[in-house]
């Protein structure tokens, strides 16, 4: 073995990169996280975060319902997930307050179907490892032959995403701007749902529901964190997400080794290493502020609402 | 007691020329409103609203909170459909999407973590409506640099949009609106949350840049003193109905006593106007229609 | 449905109905939901880990929604509310998927924590049940003032003097505390529906806020009394139920509201306006 061998040995236990699983995992966890990472810049800035949690807990209602009928999970998440997006959009209000509650009382009555379905499920199968699974998931037991359409659903959200770039930032910045320059508002935010809603259901079914939110809102409040940039806030979200996905996947394999026996959950890994770069940003963020504006303490008085909706 | 007329509108207003007979001329008229009338939520917001400012003036739009004047830019932006009556922006009907009319909202909420410098909110006002990405030329950094310095936002370009105060934010989202070349500019009470200071120095701004750029001011404000030594005019709006012309004309004690339904007085006080509402104790003038009991 | 062995789960049901109207009501007007869903999501871990070591799962709830509360209105000093809520809940579910991973023979106990195993309820849970819904109930009897106005005007709160982010923090301890009592009995997934469906529904019908809160009690009792009637009788879990009838709340109050916004914009029909005297 030669010195970067020698050196690298401690870090990758043997069989890591000769691992089959290990492989697509990385593979389809890195496409993942680039897509979660685009996307939930948008969503952190345009004070989504709750509609992307909750489009992941309410596609797995549509992946227990999918169990029951039959079809392969991605579809159940998907539908479900368009559909709750649909119903989102058409409730239309606008006040972040409004627009959480609205979130929540979607997301009630689909945890309420998930309990229907999980309930049925476990009658007619009599498996309770599906409640685990369908919540939780597991970036190991990915099923087999998805990993070309995860691919290519995941390219046509950061598409979608490239096309509605100008206008959703636009109206992010203000809504009635946005309208009186002609910009269709309710179509570009319908459109940025639906694709929440893609992106959602792909990482939610790849990696669970609890990864699926760890990599939407970290990366990118990483990202904001220490960016100027729209550009440069999601490419680094993409490299952040990328990075925890992989690092902690590692993390989780190696850990086997060094906890003698049973090994932390990749879940658990990936939100460490998440959390760890959050902290790291925040300190970045204090001893040097992006770019050379003044911080929000030091200006002469508030410009905008406050923010004051803490809990 | 005779029915009050709702349309009070002063010689020559209408016609887009003060009373005294200036140089501009009748068809150099950048905006008309013809008989506004709005009802919104169960409460009649305008009612049979008329005025017409001319080319490269500046105009105050001046009433109290909840006399309409939010809801009046609104129907000239084309964001709200009047229950009757209609807007005529620069020589053609008003839609929606008019690269005439430029617009600076009242109230942004730009948070911290907005990744937006202030240059690139400014670039956005080029072609932020549009799909799809921007490719950076040499000719765009050249006009929002010009408009930045115009502006006086050069100091802090580079720096993040939620970062700024309340006067930056404001001179930002000015040349935002402007960089498009708009004939007419909108601006909702732009000085409802700045210290007087600041207020004065948007003031100066504006008053300094529209004969630059050739584009008419209408700004609303619940106050219109700050803009007292610049208006070339006022549209003063009371309980949805509304008055315009010059200022001398507009603020009357008749006038908008006429206007309000009820007896108020304007007091003049060290170049400061005040609108006051009539008390019991005033002394009767003569020919006055509405005469203190 | 009402034999000796259902006592428990009626008494239980209405005790969590009364807490989360009043809770609720502060919950929608802050716009909480996004809390109201993370705190029992993630005490749910807590009460994994409880279950591993042999504890009593309702201190393993308590410790991990009151670290839940704690975390967020820690991180929301320097981030926003919501990045923050959603950081928090996936720490404490990967947490709880830590504990989880020790073993996979809790399944049917992971699904009555999510989904609320009313039936479950033993006699000797209700008495903590009892005691920490008055302890929810008094603790907004006693803020209530301060909590109104930083709730609704927080600048005029801050210039009376009321420390806000202590109000946040207070608040988010009282939903730490419901949902300590109430996951036991309606589950983690769903203890949120009763915080946000009824009380959206009463604030639709009033603007009164005692009054709205009194609704908003009335209407959580309806759902859940019914939820465990029609479970009762269909043999489908409660959760179901509760999950429905909140949306449906919901629903009907905002129809309402659409509604009577729209008589109120029909008779307005004759514009003219009337000669004042």
């Amino acid at each position: 073995m030669n010195v970067t061998g020698a050196l690298l040995s401690p870090l990758f236990e043997p069989g890591f990169f000769s691992s089959g699983p290990v492989h697509v995992a990385l593979v389809v966890g890195g496409v993942v996280a680039v897509v979660s990472g685009i996307v939930g810049v948008f969503t952190v800035i345009r004070g989504q975060s709750f509609a992307g949690h909750a489009l992941a807990d309410i596609g797995s209602a549509g992946g227990s319902a999918a169990v029951l009928v039959g079809v392969s999970t991605l579809y159940g998440y998907l539908a479900l997930n368009v559909v709750a997006a649909a119903v989102m959009e058409l409730i239309g209000i606008r006040r972040p307050r409004g627009r959480d509650l609205a979130t929540g009382v979607v997301l009630g009555a689909a945890l309420g179907l998930a309990a229907l379905f999980l309930y049925e499920d476990t009658v007619s199968t009599s498996t309770t490892g599906a409640t685990v699974n369908v919540l939780f998931g597991s970036i190991f037991t990915l099923p087999p032959g998805t990993t070309t359409l995860i691919a290519l659903l995941g390219a046509v959200s950061i598409v979608a995403i490239a096309v509605l770039y100008r206008p959703l930032l636009l109206s992010s910045v203000s809504y009635d701007l946005a309208a009186a320059r002609g910009v269709p508002v309710r179509l570009v935010g319908a459109g940025y749902l639906l694709t929440l809603a893609l992106a959602v259901s792909l990482s939610a079914i790849t990696i669970g529901a609890i990864l699926s939110t760890a990599l939407l809102i970290g990366p990118a409040a990483i990202s904001l964190r220490v960016t100027t940039r729209t550009w440069a806030a999601v490419t680094v979200a993409s490299g952040v997400g990328v990075f925890a996905c992989w690092g902690g996947t590692l993390v989780a394999y190696d850990s086997s080794d060094w906890t003698g026996g049973w090994g932390w959950p990749v879940s658990f890994c990936i939100v460490a290493v998440i959390f760890v770069l959050y902290f790291a940003a925040g300190l970045v963020a204090r001893l040097a502020p992006a770019g050379p504006g003044r911080r929000r303490s030091e200006r002469a008085e508030p410009a905008g609402a406050q923010r004051v909706d803490a809990a | 007691m005779t029915v009050r007329t709702n349309l009070v509108t002063l010689s020559g207003a209408s016609r887009g020329t003060d009373g005294t007979g200036d140089a501009q001329k009748a068809g150099d008229e950048v905006l008309r409103a013809e008989g506004l009338s709005v009802s919104l939520g169960g409460r009649q917001v305008l009612d049979q609203v008329s005025f017409s400012l001319r080319a490269g003036g500046f105009w105050g739009l001046i009433g109290a909170n909840g006399a309409g004047k939010t809801t009046l830019l609104r129907v000239v932006l084309g964001l709200i459909a009047p229950t009757s009556g209609r807007v005529v922006v620069t020589g053609g009907h008003r839609s929606r999407r008019n690269p005439q009319v430029g617009y600076v909202p009242q109230k942004i909420s730009l948070e911290p973590d907005m990744p937006l410098r202030a240059r690139d909110l400014v670039g956005l006002g080029l072609d932020g409506h549009r799909f799809g990405l921007s490719w950076p030329s040499p000719a765009r950094a050249t006009l929002v640099e010009e408009m930045l310095d115009a502006v006086g936002a050069t100091p802090f370009a580079n720096s993040r949009v939620g970062n700024l105060s309340g006067g930056e934010q404001q001179r930002v989202m000015i040349a935002h609106a402007l960089i498009s070349r708009p004939k007419l500019l909108l601006l909702d009470e732009p000085l409802a949350n700045l210290d007087i200071r600041s207020a004065a120095e948007v003031v100066q701004l504006l008053a300094r840049i529209a004969p630059e750029q050739h584009v008419a001011i209408l700004l609303s404000a619940h106050d219109m003193n700050p803009l007292l030594p610049v208006m070339d005019g006022v549209v003063y709006l009371a309980d949805g109905r509304a008055a315009s012309g010059t200022t001398e004309e507009v603020v009357r004690t008749g006038t908008l006593s006429r206007l309000y339904g009820h007896r108020v007085e304007v007091v003049r006080v060290e170049g400061r106007v005040l609108v006051v509402s009539g008390s019991e104790h005033q002394a009767h003038h003569p020919g006055d229609p509405y005469p203190a009991r | 449905m009402f034999a000796s062995f259902m006592v428990n789960a009626w008494e239980a049901a209405t005790i969590v109905a009364a807490v989360a109207g009043v809770v609720g009501f502060f919950t929608v007007l802050r716009g909480s939901a996004f809390a109201a869903h993370a705190l029992p999501n993630g005490a749910f871990a807590g009460a994994a880990g409880a279950v591993l070591i042999g504890a009593n799962t309702i201190v393993g709830l308590g410790v991990f929604s009151l670290a839940g509360a704690g975390v967020i209105a820690g991180m929301g000093r320097r981030a926003r509310s919501d990045v923050a809520t959603a950081l928090t809940i996936v720490l404490m579910l990967a947490t709880g998927d830590l504990f989880l991973s020790h073993t996979s023979e809790y399944a049917p106990e992971i699904f009555s924590l999510l989904f609320g195993q009313v039936l479950g309820v033993s006699t000797s849970k209700l008495v903590p049940t009892a005691v920490l819904a008055a302890l929810c109930i008094l603790a907004v009897m006693v803020l209530y003032r301060p909590l109104m106005i930083s709730s609704v005007a927080p600048e005029v709160a801050q210039a009376r003097g009321i420390n806000t982010r202590m109000m946040d923090l207070a608040f988010l301890v009282v939903l730490a505390l419901v949902t300590t009592m109430a996951v036991p009995v309606v589950g983690s997934l769903l203890t949120f529906s009763l915080l946000i469906g009824p009380p959206a529904a009463a604030r639709s019908l009033t603007s009164r806020p005692l009054v709205a809160m009194g609704l908003a009690v009335l209407c959580a009792l309806l759902t859940v009394w019914g939820s465990i009637a029609i479970s009762y009788e269909t043999n489908l879990p409660v959760g179901f139920f509760v999950g429905s009838i909140s949306a449906f709340a919901y629903t009907v109050g905002r129809g309402w509201g659409a509604w009577q916004q729209h008589r109120r914009n029909r008779l307005l029909r004759p514009t003219t306006r009337p000669a004042a005297a």
